[in-house]
């Protein structure tokens, strides 16, 4: 989305502007004809600009790491879309819970490739992500493999 | 091209919008007609915090069902009939006189739709998102939610596919209620972890 139009819109008339956007780029609607019945402008996202570094490449196999586990979670800027949360990039954590695999959305979301991965409840002490002493606090963030290495 | 850049035209107002791209869509036959208002429906009636506060209510009524429910979300949730999306991977976190938990998506709003419906607003809230693995003590403190100090807090970020319903403790002065009567008691914000029963 025009980064003005994001900024200003609503939750859901961000919604809106993809399920639209998909609809144009895939010639079930055309964008005049959404904008003569909105009786308007109707804008749309356009597609991302940067592309992810890998392509779909081979699903992992079994999970890397087991409960109790310590991981970091990768320091790296992905281009495009990711799912791996920006306040835990670089951080150490502790593996509590391995989930089943699961298509990794920095490859879904840029196309029809799907990638399938494992992922991980891992739990984090707040203390340690914000350098504040809070305590007794956990946070637990679901990542998926490819953004954790080990400790 | 130049003049419409100088000048664009305003944006529609956003219901206008919606209503140009279901129009459409419907008179395309890609969305089948009554298809919006059924799912509408759905989410006002069957859909909601009633669902989950069965679950809840099962779960302190029935020890055998709490340990199915704890180990195996989904698949005890499921015995009740609930299920679908945003649903199809839960698991439930149990508070305890030492633990609390509370639920929060800092990426968007991923929420277990089939046990609690819809997200309220202030769940897609960025302060929300923000606030709640910044400083949860602080916030559940504003939220009406205070905590002792030695109680310690558990925020699960349903960044992937898992959906997670928080398991409240049971209020005191309960003992001889039914079922049915404890599953009155259970309220939306309580499975969300920003209340306490």
């Amino acid at each position: 989305m025009e980064p003005g139009h994001y900024l200003t819109s609503s939750y859901y008339e961000r919604w809106l502007t993809a399920a639209a956007a998909l609809a144009v780029e895939h010639g079930l609607v055309a964008r005049a004809e959404l904008e003569a019945r909105a009786g308007g402008r109707f804008p749309l996202s356009g597609p991302a600009l940067a592309r992810p570094a890998a392509g779909a490449g081979p699903d992992a196999g079994q999970p890397r790491f087991a409960a109790g586990d310590r991981v970091r979670v990768r320091k790296w800027h992905p281009p495009g879309h990711t799912r791996c949360p920006r306040y835990v990039r670089g951080k150490a954590g502790t593996v509590a819970r391995v989930d089943g695999m699961f298509s990794v959305p920095d490859v879904e979301a840029h196309g029809t490739a799907r990638r399938y991965e494992p992922t991980y409840s891992v739990r984090f002490d707040a203390a340690e992500l914000w350098a504040d002493g809070q305590q007794g606090v956990w946070v637990h963030v679901d990542l998926w493999d490819s953004y954790l290495e080990p400790s | 091209m130049s003049e419409q850049a100088h000048h664009p035209a305003p944006v529609s107002p956003i219901e206008h919008r919606v209503a140009a791209l279901e129009a459409l869509l419907t008179e395309r036959g890609l969305v089948p007609e009554g298809f919006i208002e059924e799912i509408t429906r759905r989410y006002e009636s069957q859909i909601g915090p009633m669902n989950g506060a069965k679950v809840v209510a099962r779960a302190w009524t029935d020890p055998g069902y709490r340990r199915r429910l704890l180990a195996d979300g989904t698949a005890a949730i499921a015995e009740l009939g609930f299920g679908g999306p945003e649903g199809d991977h839960m698991v439930v976190v149990e508070n305890s006189p030492a633990v609390h938990n509370v639920i929060v998506c800092t990426l968007c709003s991923c929420y277990p739709w089939p046990v609690l419906g819809p997200p309220p607003a202030w769940y897609k809230d960025p302060a929300y998102r923000a606030r709640m693995v910044r400083e949860p003590r602080r916030l559940l403190t504003e939220m009406g939610c205070p905590l002792p100090d030695d109680v310690e807090i558990r925020v699960w970020d349903s960044s992937a596919e898992i959906r997670y319903l928080v398991l409240p403790e049971r209020p005191p002065g309960t003992k001889g209620m039914t079922e049915a009567e404890l599953a009155v008691l259970v309220t939306r914000d309580s499975m969300i972890g920003v209340a306490r029963l």
